[in-house]
């Protein structure tokens, strides 16, 4: 089977392992695949390669008709998730191969994506980590506020991508070259070095750097 | 059990004496000089311990030439040769941190035999 490069995972939470000289390394568990190639993209037909993989098995009486249908050329039952990986040769797969954590071994790089955990509407010392006005000397219910945001009649006008309050987090984040500490591929979980964004039992992606 | 309960299983040691807060501690720490690996004696009470499972760690505190010295180690670090058991002592409380503002007689910690 020709290469794939990016997988599905739920993130499972975080704990540490010694490695051989015996220091401690923090670990986030991804609980990888199994992913089953649901559609097939072909340039001819869709204009660029690509294989759409199905994530985390959906009970049959919670699916309804149009997924039913959908996924039925897999064979492997519907999925809670779908989401579409480019390869480069579309050839080598058929709807119903199935991909899991084996994919990867210690050492190899990676980069996981997820949707970060939600703040809310945050203000520009949580959202930027801006200082904020004095705490005493006068200073007159302004504490957290961001100060000035531009200039006077030149330019007469804010520049765009002033950082200001606003959404934080819920948005999709980007960790790029954690190290895979351990695979246990019956389990199908991958240890990767350090951190990764959102919540457990969030949705991730992995994909080896090449 | 969980899974990150059943990973941190495998790291765990099952070599360390049963210890808590009071007792006073012999621990054994390897000391890796480049190539070459010796090992250096810790004794002191301990002052607390803190957390659990294979991220659980303990502090050993020491009066070193009239300074205090603590040092925190994970309870199942590799890096431990050893835990020896000195004396068990008896304490009120979980963390000790008030035995940091006490000097001579009175930073005594009475044992059990």
């Amino acid at each position: 089977m020709a290469e794939i490069q990016e997988l599905l995972a739920k993130k499972v939470g975080m704990t540490q392992l010694y490695n051989e000289l015996g220091e401690l390394v923090p670990v986030t568990v991804l609980a990888v695949g199994p992913c089953t190639v649901v559609q097939v993209k072909t340039a001819k037909k869709d204009g660029y390669s690509a294989v759409q993989l199905g994530f985390d098995e959906k009970p049959m009486p919670r699916a309804n008709q149009p997924q039913i249908g959908h996924c039925k050329k897999a064979g492997k039952g519907v999925f809670y998730h779908l989401r579409e990986v480019l390869v480069d040769d579309e050839n080598s797969f058929q709807p119903g191969d199935v991909f899991t954590a084996d994919l990867f071994s210690p050492g190899n790089l990676v980069t996981v994506t997820a949707k970060s955990k939600g703040k809310g509407f945050a203000g520009v010392m949580k959202r930027y980590g801006f200082k904020g006005q004095p705490a005493t000397h006068g200073a007159h219910k302004n504490h957290r506020s961001g100060g000035s945001i531009g200039t006077s009649a030149y330019p007469g006008r804010v520049y765009p991508g002033k950082k200001m309050p606003g959404q934080m987090g819920n948005a999709k984040v980007s960790v790029k070259n954690l190290t895979v500490v351990q695979v246990q591929p019956d389990q199908g979980l991958i240890l990767v070095k350090g951190g990764v964004p959102g919540s457990k039992n969030g949705l991730v992606t992995i994909k080896k750097i090449k | 059990m969980n899974t990150v309960a059943q990973i941190e299983q495998s790291s765990l040691r099952m070599d360390i004496p049963s210890f808590k807060a009071g007792d006073t501690l012999k621990v054994h720490v390897k000391i890796r000089e480049g190539e070459k690996q010796r090992i250096q004696i810790f004794q002191g009470f301990v002052l607390r311990r803190q957390g659990e499972s294979s991220r659980e760690t303990f502090t050993v505190r020491k009066v070193s030439a009239g300074i205090g010295v603590e040092r925190t180690f994970p309870v199942h670090s590799p890096m431990l040769d050893k835990i020896e058991l000195i004396n068990r002592g008896r304490v009120r409380r979980a963390k000790l941190y008030y035995m940091r503002k006490l000097r001579g007689k009175a930073a005594r910690i009475r044992t059990i035999n």
